[in-house]
């Protein structure tokens, strides 16, 4: 491929980007030491939130509502995609003290 | 609510009362106690998850050898890190004896009747363990790994005594 066509090929990749309205954006909570952080986040519907679990225990990210329940072992990480709007509660089935939210806007 | 107090209890109140007075314990013998104390609970909670007959009960007994075994995986690995050697000791000894009597003297015990003396007995283990660790072990524990270790234990089973209050009013 030529110098030429690389640039245009480059721009369209750089026009659709901008062209998508909002990019999905990628939160990361961490559980450690019993304790997940931040505690509230804010989000848009589409994006992932990533659990990021330190702690040398199992802990789960359960939802009030029944939206999710992920299960995170000992030093792994999971996530899921937003799919709705709205404030969700959640909390660790394991270790029911670690309470957080996400609030997810449309 | 009175909680009748096992002698494996008594021999951790022992522990905090004594050890005061006496000399102050060595870090491979207050390894050696936690990691008694942990094994301990997973012995009485794997007996919990055969013979509980309350749903919640079993699943708090499911919790219980979870973070135990994972706790006492930590103190393992820490202890090898460290080239000590966890230290038997008069304590350590005192609470498996009187640990497994407990294990029998449930094992007799069937249904909602064993239900409420495990659980109650959890609550009460719990706290002397919790009691045993915030003024004795952790304040003695010399070298900071261990220290953080003993710390992070106590903050998850003061969770586990919550937990295990909330079980027993549960099944009132």
């Amino acid at each position: 491929m030529g110098p030429g066509r690389y640039v245009a090929v480059l721009a369209l990749v750089l026009l659709a980007a901008a062209c998508v309205p909002a990019r999905a954006a990628t939160i990361q909570i961490s559980m450690d030491n019993l304790e997940i952080s931040p505690a509230v986040v804010s989000a848009k519907v589409g994006d992932t939130i990533e659990w990021i679990n330190k702690d040398m225990l199992a802990h789960t990210a359960t939802a009030r509502n029944g939206d999710f329940d992920v299960t995170l072992p000992p030093k792994k990480s999971a996530t899921i995609v937003l799919k709705k709007a709205g404030t969700v509660d959640y909390y660790c089935r394991y270790h029911p003290n670690m309470k957080a939210s996400l609030k997810v806007g449309p | 609510m009175v909680v009748r107090m096992s002698a494996a209890l008594a021999a951790l109140c022992l522990l905090s009362s004594a050890a005061t007075a006496e000399t102050k314990l060595t870090d491979p013998q207050i390894a050696h106690i936690a990691y008694t104390a942990g094994v301990i609970d997973i012995k009485a909670a794997k007996q919990a998850e055969e013979k509980a007959s309350n749903k919640e009960v079993k699943q708090f007994a499911q919790d219980m050898v979870r973070d135990h075994e994972a706790v006492n995986k930590q103190a393992l690995a820490l202890v090898k890190k460290l080239n000590v050697t966890p230290e038997d000791n008069d304590t350590s000894r005192a609470l498996s004896k009187q640990a497994s009597d407990k294990l029998a003297e449930l094992g007799k015990l069937k249904g909602v009747d064993f239900d409420k003396a495990y659980v109650a007995n959890e609550v009460a283990y719990h706290k002397t363990v919790n009691n045993a660790l915030e003024a004795q072990l952790i304040p003695s524990a010399t070298n900071l790994e261990l220290k953080n270790l003993l710390q992070t234990g106590l903050k998850l089973f003061q969770g586990h005594e919550q937990h295990a209050e909330h079980v027993a009013a549960d099944l009132k």
